[in-house]
């Protein structure tokens, strides 16, 4: 289980601590725990990374491999006192894709929203080097279904937002673009993953 | 409510409108619970009763009316590819509206007879199929646990087989219309379902279900499905 790079209550009050409390310590650390477990019981998986197994594992496996990575993903996609407006390589992107930065939010924020049941929003860069915002159900994500190189993502399993925001998952993003970490999107840009 | 309020808007329209109305869809509306919010504590929390019925379901069948509405227009227009776009939010929200309908129904409180099973075809058919009772409830808690991400656990009837069948279905795929088997008890596993009070410990609300499941209203749906 990876060390979250800030304290749990540091994200308050957009997420609480409480939300952290489980979606880190029980969720994510389910997964790791899990993972761990099918590892142990298989010599095949021994000397792979978690790319590795991600990529290709099925089932059960791939459910928790998936799930550590997109976790990992996850926190790192977050900081305290994070969100505004982006600077550096990413706000350039976001201009030449989307336009302008609103747009994009716009664009993010419905398909964050909007999505059906368990899952991820995700902003990739694809291979002609233009940005776009891509779902993916339950445990997927954009590099199992080759939808390009992740920058950021917003999980929208409910477990990501019910203590915080009930229902209301609308809620929950608007708290998020609070909290994006754009120094973690520009070092994805610079590093294809 | 929202009933009487159709009923008024259709009564002032014309008649030729009247006809076009009932060859369309009929407006859903959230069917009240036969149950207060809180009676089925300590099981499942009022809170949790309350927000999955007032804001969930509602949600479906508002996104659902809309979808029908849009599919009404689309089909009077002669608008194939927007009918076929429609598709997938009719659904996803006319899934979640039959599957929530049929759960608020399987569940009373222990005061109204919740978790008591009488003898009957019901009993009969669990205990043939499956041995017992409490092995029923191992194996569809054990399935709907195992569900990743959001999704339903069923104890259904196969028509095809004439007994009784467990199944799982993800999101709010409906299980007749996806599956061909008939829905008589459901377990709804999304963790709105449960989270405010059992937190990621799906197998505790899994089994804790159970002193709530209406056993008669399972029995009823199976009765009807062995007729038709």
């Amino acid at each position: 289980l990876m060390t979250l790079p800030y304290a749990m209550s540091a994200l308050a009050p957009h997420i609480s601590e409480e939300t952290l409390t489980y979606h880190y310590g029980k969720h994510h650390a389910a997964y790791v725990t899990k993972l761990n477990a099918a590892i142990a019981a298989d010599e095949s998986l021994q000397d792979k990374s978690l790319d590795e197994i991600m990529k290709s594992s099925s089932g059960g496996t791939f459910n928790n491999a998936a799930q550590v990575w997109n976790h990992n993903f996850y926190w790192n996609s977050l900081k305290p006192k994070g969100g505004g407006e982006p600077s550096g390589p990413i706000a350039d992107k976001i201009k030449e894709s989307f336009g302008d930065f609103e747009t994009f939010k716009k664009d993010f924020s419905n398909v964050a929203s909007g999505h059906f049941g368990s899952g991820w929003a995700w902003l990739v860069e694809s291979e002609d080097g233009k940005l776009k915002v891509v779902g993916t159900h339950d445990a997927s994500n954009p590099i199992v279904e080759k939808l390009g190189n992740p920058l950021i993502t917003c999980d929208v399993w409910e477990h990501a937002y019910y203590i915080d925001y009930r229902n209301s998952r609308p809620n929950y993003i608007a708290a998020w673009w609070n909290l994006v970490n754009w120094d973690f999107a520009n070092a994805n840009l610079a590093s294809k993953l | 409510m929202q009933l009487a309020r159709s009923t008024l808007s259709t009564a002032k329209q014309s008649n030729a409108w009247n006809k076009f109305q009932k060859l369309s869809f009929s407006v859903a509306t959230l069917p009240s619970l036969p149950y207060g919010y809180k009676d089925l504590e300590p099981y499942i929390s009022g809170e949790i009763m309350e927000i999955h019925h007032s804001k969930h379901h509602n949600a479906y069948i508002t996104n659902l009316n809309a979808a029908m509405k849009n599919l009404q227009k689309a089909e009077a227009e002669s608008d194939l590819s927007t009918i076929i776009k429609l598709q997938v939010a009719i659904k996803f929200n006319g899934g979640g509206h039959l599957n929530h309908s049929i759960f608020w129904k399987n569940l009373a409180p222990t005061s109204s007879g919740g978790g008591v099973l009488n003898e009957g075809v019901l009993k009969e058919k669990i205990e043939s199929k499956f041995g017992s009772l409490e092995k029923l409830k191992d194996e569809l808690s054990a399935s709907s646990v195992a569900i990743q991400g959001s999704g339903w656990g069923w104890l259904a009837y196969d028509k095809v087989n004439k007994n009784l069948s467990i199944a799982t279905t993800s999101n709010q795929d409906p299980l007749e219309a996806t599956t061909g088997l008939v829905p008589l008890l459901g377990i709804d596993v999304w963790e709105h379902a449960y989270y405010l009070q059992y937190k990621n410990v799906r197998p505790s609300y899994t089994k804790e279900i159970f002193n709530v499941v209406n056993w008669k209203d399972v029995q009823e749906r199976l009765i009807a499905a062995m007729k038709s």
